[in-house]
């Protein structure tokens, strides 16, 4: 009798495992699927940040904020006539 | 019941049978069985072995490269992920009607492709195309061929292109250092690549990733010391001046006196980081750290401080030039003319030779080479930037007595552009050796003081005639700042002696020279234009960069009004 008890608990033992394995790995196939995803996400946010960060360097180089200044915005460098020192 | 009437009547030829069909069965259940067991038990292991070896993978993880910064946080190279085609010709092969489409893609032949997919038959991996834009990755995707993957890559961008290519140098397509800091600092830049398992299918896709082995490590980033502004305006100014004057090529450098950390460092010719198709040799070398050259006159200030050193001579000394040249043995050292009697000043402001020479053979032969070695001469700079030239200067032991003179105008050692950079910041720092640095600083190094902060100020204080009218160097002045200097007019050497017609223009500076924060090196080679002196090729580019970055760096004028005389009184009482 406690035999049998003691079978009947390891049966349900291993029908449970069974299950929770096929219940982990399906999580681990869902959650593949996800990590995929999000690294495909991320790939493509690092190239638009990379991409962005090219972009403001060069709208941030030295040579075309002197080109924008003069041109556009006509300023020029003041000369010595024009500066006032002020003392610290 | 029809069956067991039809079975009652069995003979011995039906039973027969039976015993025939039950034996079969039974052998061909044992057939299997022991299939199954060598299946399963006997060959186990080398089964499975076998099958991971087809479906499980160890692949890479590519790591990001650090990026390069200037000191102000300008990007300078930048790593960014692209998509790279790889196929595998054994499966490829089987599949050519995709062939036409791939190429198409691809941007290539159709012939040629298939000519690549044939000579790698025998391989499981080769490139097709390395480094796609998305869109083009985005395609071969779409178009699902057996055999084709795309994986990740990093490409490397420069934003500064030309500008700055010197400096920072360049990677190559597996994205290790090839040149300039990004060689140098190649270890640090770089990530480590991380590893996964992974399951593939017979399509070679990944199906399963079993476990991350190394996570990727992404490289660190570094911040150079060079201030793009700076830089911008060293390289326009230095380029303008090598195609005006029709040069062979030149180099500037920009220190910051204090901290020992270089500014700008630019060189023509030079070349795009990014495309680099049309590259030509000639034009990859960073001139200002690798190329050496006699210094000419610009040595001259350290025979003087040798001088004033030796406590024999006083900034009010006479030397008597006349008649414009001297003999010393063998040979005869010329001035340009005869320049009379001059103080020690005048010999600087004029670029006096016999000067010079008449002092420097009247000290002991260490006084000049002691003062040479001191301030960095004959030895490497320590940024360590590939191919750093240390120069050369010769122990005193081996010095005849022309040496001697020589030495004090600049022939008979070599020098780098930063070595004459780092030399001058001595003078600038009142007599402070600092380390150099291409790499930003957190704080100022100590340095060692290796003259007299006296005998600095003294030869700083002389170096300011340089610019005055009357000197070599008028067009150095800058508006507002004092300015002081020294030119050098190098005649080149050849094999054989000297060459008649080829220079090279050098002009080292700093201001405010009351209390200077940049020192200036300005080296243009082989000038073919009607003018080749450092006064007039050289100073003018020091002018421009100096008096940008001045005004960049906010540094207040010690000469408000633009005149000629130090007006320190006006510092102290604001805009008199």
């Amino acid at each position: 009798m406690k035999r049998t008890a003691g079978y009947l608990v390891l049966l349900a033992a291993a029908v449970a495992s069974a299950v929770v394995l096929a219940w982990a790995r399906y999580r681990s196939r869902v959650l593949f699927v996800e990590l995929q995803q999000l690294e495909r996400a991320r790939d493509v946010l690092e190239t638009e940040w990379g991409r962005l960060q090219l972009e403001q360097a060069a709208l941030a180089a030295p040579g075309r904020v002197e080109r924008v200044a003069r041109e556009r915005l006509h300023m020029h460098v003041p000369g010595p006539d024009e500066t006032v020192i002020v003392k610290p | 019941m029809s069956r067991n009437r039809e079975r009652r009547p069995t003979d011995a030829p039906g039973r027969w049978r039976a015993a025939l069909l039950q034996g079969l069965f039974l052998l061909a259940f044992l057939v299997l069985l022991a299939r199954a067991v060598d299946l399963q038990v006997l060959r186990h292991d080398f089964l499975v072995r076998q099958a991971s070896a087809r479906h499980l993978r160890t692949v890479e993880i590519p790591a990001h490269r650090g990026t390069i910064r200037d000191r102000h946080g300008e990007t300078l190279a930048l790593s960014t992920p692209m998509a790279t085609v790889w196929a595998n010709p054994k499966v490829l092969l089987q599949a050519p009607e995709y062939w036409p489409a791939l190429a198409r893609i691809l941007g290539e032949r159709e012939r040629k492709l298939a000519r690549r997919i044939r000579a790698y038959a025998d391989r499981e991996f080769v490139y097709l195309r390395r480094q796609v834009p998305p869109d083009v990755a985005q395609r071969v995707h779409a178009l699902r061929a057996p055999g084709v993957g795309l994986a990740r890559e990093y490409h490397r961008y420069y934003p500064a292109g030309e500008v700055a290519a010197h400096v920072v140098g360049f990677t190559d397509v597996d994205d290790v250092g090839r040149e300039g800091m990004e060689l140098a600092y190649d270890r640090w830049l770089r990530g480590t690549p991380g590893k996964k398992r992974v399951v593939r299918d017979g399509r070679h896709r990944i199906v399963d990733e079993l476990e991350l082995i190394r996570a990727p490590r992404p490289g660190r980033d570094l911040v150079l010391s060079i201030d793009l502004r700076i830089q911008y305006l060293a390289y326009r100014a230095l380029k303008a001046a090598v195609r005006r004057h029709r040069a062979r090529a030149g180099s500037a450098v920009v220190l910051d006196v204090r901290t020992g950390e270089v500014l700008a460092m630019v060189n023509q010719p030079s070349w795009n980081p990014n495309d680099r198709r049309h590259l030509r040799r000639a034009a990859l070398r960073n001139r200002a750290v690798t190329d050496v050259f006699e210094p000419g006159s610009t040595m001259k200030p350290f025979a003087i401080a040798a001088a004033l050193l030796s406590g024999r001579y006083r900034p009010d000394s006479r030397i008597d030039t006349r008649p414009g040249w001297l003999r010393v043995g063998r040979y005869t050292i010329h001035d340009v003319h005869d320049y009379g009697v001059l103080d020690l000043t005048g010999i600087l402001r004029k670029s006096s030779n016999v000067g010079v020479s008449k002092i420097a053979l009247s000290l002991p032969r260490e006084s000049l080479w002691g003062v040479l070695q001191k301030v960095g001469f004959g030895q490497a700079p320590g940024l360590g930037f590939p191919g750093e030239a240390a120069g050369f200067l010769s122990p005193p032991a081996h010095w005849h007595r022309v040496e001697q003179a020589t030495l004090a105008f600049g022939y008979g050692l070599s020098v780098s552009a930063l070595q004459l950079a780092r030399a001058y910041a001595v003078l600038a720092h009142d007599g402070r050796l600092l380390p150099v640095s291409l790499v930003r600083r957190a704080y100022p190094p100590e340095g060692t003081q290796v003259l007299p902060a006296a005998v600095a100020r003294q030869v700083r204080h002389m170096l300011e005639a340089v610019v005055s009218p009357e000197g070599t160097a008028p067009r150095a002045r800058i508006a507002g700042y004092r300015v002081a200097g020294k030119t050098g007019t190098v005649r080149k050497a050849v094999a054989g002696g000297y060459a008649e017609d080829r220079y090279l223009a050098l002009f080292v500076g700093m201001a405010p020279a009351s209390r200077p924060r940049l020192v200036c090196v300005v080296a243009i080679d082989e000038p073919g234009g009607e003018t080749y002196y450092g006064g007039t090729v050289a100073a003018p580019v020091f002018q421009r960069i100096l008096s940008g970055a001045l005004r960049l760096l906010n540094v207040p004028p010690d000469a408000p009004r633009g005149t000629d005389a130090p007006l320190q009184a006006a510092m102290a009482g604001g805009p008199a």
